[in-house]
């Protein structure tokens, strides 16, 4: 078997454990364990490939292995990775391991909800190992159908409602998405269901002009892409601290990693010829989130906001179609998953002990708890691209990629992305001029108190995540702006 | 005479031989005797379905064209034996009422009669054999829907049910005299030879088709269907949903195979709509839904609408497709009856969708078998639903029906919206009063637990997709 299959393993194991664990005790154990696996796993994941690499293996895919499943249609569990899939599993483990010490003191029902959790970590996983359609797809609905439960049950304020919205949102987007894998599949040919297979043939023009937008809004729903991204904002909301934070740092990703490697791969005529409408709506998504999360109240909403605001920076630097703007758009993958993980543990934190997500009833947290805050202030930096974080190298390398597009359109929505940039100062230095500094207007909040070990844990492993990628970012984006270049070269053909 | 045909009959010679046994024993038997007619009937089934797992042989033509059957027919009535022995099962408790312990007999022989009914319908090769089939599975299970017949809803279902099914007789009896009056013939293979598609021929296929939608409930002939559901016996809604529904599907495919081939053009384009409008209007009215047997009536039409989309290509991975899909939409809708009718039971006649509110809190084994369920009827992965509605996309979109797929695609979000009210008020909805814990009957758990194992693994391990698919014949 191969190893890759163990990221799919593991978390089917998790279950497994918590399934038969008896006490919460026994519940954090198996959690921990699963989820240290899965982050050893992946580090050795990134060294064997960057060893392979280093050792001139010039495959698109590397460790592929592909088992029959559904013979008489083509379906087979195919897996392999490539620099992109290698930097988002290490991401995503990063995510899952805080995201255990972030819930660690669930109280109601925490078998079911690791048990959620770990399916929905399972999806993930299972997402960025597959090179086969039916597969991918059918891990990316795996991921999205805890959610419901996950935000239902677990979650706070309209947790009903924005439970509903945000699976009712995303599954219509799966509908559009099973439409395009279908036209995929037989405009190639109906032979193959692998993707690096389905690339080398050509799929007839008129086919793709309406499965391109199909399958690219389909993806665009989950990455945030305006107007679908409407789901986002209440579902992250109510969400539960780890859900958040494993919904924006992971789940919000399989959608532009979906819409580059399914749709504009696979299409790449359509991709070319219908860009500009999508470069249009994501430009538009890039700043109206960023200034929606100007005037919003709630912490979360900031967050979420901001999250729609560069999610879009994601899918605007892909519809580029430069090396440069991928791998861009890609380490933006990386960066925004890592601070919007943090962001949102914080908040859950600061929630925790101040009772309410309201800007205007908080002020002078600097004073009380120190360590949050200091992480607050760390994590606002990084979102509003400060260098040496993370945050400035990917857009850096985005809007430099993006403005090397010769021509007027390219160049006028480039700089309009750009001014993002400072609204985003705008919304984050208020934020923390507001909330962290100033004196202590509730007397209630004096009482708070900092950090405790495990959401130290959490808070630290993130920052250094993000303090790694923004100093030494150039191991990462080899690796990255290698492995699209397939992708560019089918999309510049 | 050649006697040895009667052999290729296994299927239903053992079926009959299933039913004079439990006859003669619940005619002989006492009250204390009466008792194991229940395990004597599920270890009847079992020999029957074990027995049936071995092949008659391929293309059986037996009594001069008169029986018919394929491998795959032979495949079908397994399923269908599979799943009359899990209806079976859950109806232990529910029979062992004060008011229908002395009439458990009847029960079974009357479910029998109608499953035989429903093999003879699907392995008929002349109109004569299948009209008789297809009144031999409407008749008994009139009196099935009525089996509670001191319950004025059961009677009245009763009532219903008997009427529509004969008024659908009657359409597709008119519709069988035309071909008749067109070809000169009933036998499938000479009236599919003669047909020209004239306008008369056009009526008959029209009539025809009424005939047999209203047994699998398609839009517009849905009509009985929310009314008998509710009013049934749940041991017998189950039974009819999925046993009486699958079977009168999977006999509509394979005659629009056999006779109306040359009238594909005309058929499709009338599925077309048919499914367009079943998917639609249903979801729709499920929405709406209090009772649960009639939320699960809607939504149960609604499942129709998609299995008619293995049908509509009218090709061979379609067939495939509607096979695996009727073998999925039963283990999962007979695992959702098995938990509705337990708690009926259990609580003396809840079946309001608020009832189940708070259900995880109490019944939590329970509430995850029906959640499980749930999923697999919304197609979620990894479970098995999931599987049969992406084949069964898969082969409409094959067949050219690109739009059609769209469209249901998008209801099945419509669908996954009200399947996800029923998760939600077990979940997550306040209940000052839920279903006090219980613990089920053997049988009902070991028909659960077999409906769980299936919703699992049928889509996970490929190897029954691929049995079917070896059988499946098309256009």
């Amino acid at each position: 078997m191969n190893f890759l299959s163990l990221f799919v393993l593991i978390p089917v194991l998790m279950m497994t454990g918590l399934w038969l664990a008896r006490n919460v005790q026994q519940v954090r154990m198996v959690m921990v364990t699963g989820a240290s696996a899965l982050l050893a796993l992946a580090v050795v994941l990134v060294t064997l490939y960057l060893s392979e690499r280093a050792g001139g293996a010039t495959e698109q895919m590397l460790f592929t292995a592909s088992h029959v499943w559904y013979a008489p249609l083509n379906i087979h569990y195919a897996v392999g990775v490539d620099g992109i899939s290698v930097a988002m599993l290490m991401l995503s483990a990063i995510i899952v391991f805080t995201g255990v010490f972030a819930s660690w003191k669930m109280q109601t029902m925490p078998k079911e909800y690791f048990l959620w959790f770990c399916l929905l970590s399972l999806g993930v996983f299972g997402f960025f190992i597959s090179v086969d359609l039916f597969t991918m797809f059918m891990f990316y609905e795996v991921a999205l159908i805890p959610m419901y439960l996950l935000i239902g049950v677990w979650g706070s304020g309209r947790k009903e409602y924005s439970a509903m919205k945000l699976t009712l949102m995303l599954m219509g987007g799966s509908a559009f998405i099973l439409m395009g894998i279908l036209g995929i599949y037989f405009g190639a040919g109906a032979t193959t269901m692998n993707i690096t297979e389905i690339a080398q043939t050509h799929i007839p023009v008129e086919m793709q002009r309406v499965f391109f937008p199909l399958t690219f809004i389909g993806f665009g729903v989950l990455g945030a892409l305006f107007p679908f991204h409407t789901w986002s904002p209440d579902g992250h909301a109510s969400a539960p601290t780890a859900v958040s934070m494993l919904h924006a740092g992971v789940l919000m990703k399989l959608g532009g990693y979906g819409c580059f490697r399914i749709a504009m791969y696979l299409m790449p005529d359509a991709a070319r010829e219908q860009a500009w409408i999508f470069l249009l709506l994501t430009a538009i998504g890039v700043v109206y989130g960023a200034f929606s999360a100007c005037v919003q109240k709630d912490l979360k909403y900031i967050n979420a906001y901001s999250s729609v605001s560069h999610c879009s920076l994601v899918l605007f630097a892909l519809l580029m179609m430069t090396r440069t703007s991928s791998t861009g758009a890609i380490l933006q993958m990386l960066s925004h998953g890592l601070m919007t993980a943090l962001f949102f543990a914080l908040i859950g934190m600061i929630y925790g002990r101040t009772h309410t997500r309201d800007i205007r009833e908080m002020s002078g947290l600097m004073k009380v708890m120190p360590f949050l805050s200091v992480c607050y202030v760390i994590a606002g930096l990084a979102n509003l691209g400060l260098p040496g974080l993370s945050g400035f190298v990917a857009e850096m390398t985005i809007f430099v990629g993006s403005f090397a597009v010769n021509d007027v359109f390219h160049r006028t929505l480039t700089i309009i992305a750009t001014t993002s940039i400072v609204i985003t100062a705008v919304y984050i230095l208020r934020l923390i001029g507001k909330v962290l500094y100033g004196n202590v207007e509730n007397a209630e909040h004096l009482k708070l108190t900092d950090a405790t070990w495990d959401e130290k844990l959490t808070l630290i492993c993130l920052i250094v995540a993000i303090a790694g990628l923004g100093l030494m970012p150039w191991g990462v984006s080899n690796m990255i702006s290698e492995s699209v270049l397939p992708m560019i070269a089918s999309l510049n053909f | 005479m050649d006697y040895s045909q009667f052999l290729y009959m296994r299927p239903e010679l053992s079926l009959i031989a299933i039913i004079v046994v439990l006859f003669i024993y619940d005619l002989f038997s006492g009250e204390k005797a009466r008792g194991y007619l229940q395990p004597l009937t599920c270890l009847l089934l079992f020999a029957h379905i074990l027995l049936n797992l071995f092949p008659t042989g391929d293309n059986i033509n037996a009594f001069g064209g008169m029986y018919q059957s394929q491998p795959m027919i032979a495949w079908v009535k397994t399923i269908l034996s599979i799943g009359t022995l899990i209806a079976v099962m859950q109806s232990n408790v529910w029979l062992k009422r004060e008011d229908t312990h002395h009439k458990q007999g009847e029960f079974y022989t009357l479910t029998l009669f109608t499953l035989l009914g429903m093999f003879f319908m699907m392995s008929s090769g002349h109109f004569l054999l299948f009209v008789i089939g297809l009144e031999l599975a409407s008749i008994p299970m009139a009196c099935l829907v009525a089996f509670d017949k001191y319950k004025h809803h059961s009677a009245e279902a009763g009532a219903k049910y008997i009427l529509s099914a004969m008024f659908s007789s009657g359409l597709m009896l008119y519709g069988i005299s035309f071909l008749y009056g067109t070809t000169g013939t009933l036998y499938f293979a000479d009236v599919a030879s003669r047909l020209n598609a004239s306008p008369l021929q056009l009526m008959a296929l029209v009539f025809f088709f009424a005939g047999l939608a209203f047994k699998i409930s398609l839009v517009p002939f849905h009509l009985w269907t929310a009314d008998v559901y509710e009013g049934a016996p749940t041991n017998v809604t189950a039974y009819l949903s999925v046993i009486s529904k699958g079977a009168a599907a999977f006999t509509l495919l394979v005659i629009f195979i056999k006779v109306f081939a040359p009238m594909i053009t005309a058929w499709q384009e009338m599925l077309f709509w048919v499914i367009i409008a079943s998917i639609t209007i249903a979801n729709l009215f499920a929405i709406r839904q209090q009772n649960i047997k009639r939320f699960f009536a809607f939504s149960s039409i609604s499942q129709a609408g998609y299995l008619m989309l293995g049908t509509i290509g009218g090709n061979a991975i379609g067939m495939t497709s509607m096979v695996f899909y009727i073998l999925v939409y039963m283990i999962a809708n007979l695992a959702v009856f098995g938990v509705i009718s337990i708690i009926e039971q259990r609580t003396d006649g809840k079946v309001n969708i608020s009832d189940y509110n708070g259900l995880y809190k109490t019944n939590p084994k329970l509430t995850l078998v029906m959640t499980l369920a749930l999923f697999s009827l919304a197609g979620i992965p990894p479970f098995a639903g999931f599987f049969s509605k992406f084949f069964i996309f898969m082969s409409a979109f094959s067949a050219g029906f690109k739009v059609l797929v769209f469209i249901a695609l998008i209801n099945t979000v419509i669908s996954l919206y009200y399947y996800l009210l029923v998760v939600k008020a077990m979940y997550i909805n306040p209940n000052e009063q839920p279903v006090a814990t219980f613990k089920s009957d053997a049988y009902t758990r070991l028909s659960l637990v077999l409906c769980t194992l299936g919703i699992v693994l049928l889509g996970i391990a490929s190897g029954v997709y691929d049995s079917i698919n070896a059988f499946s014949f098309g256009i």
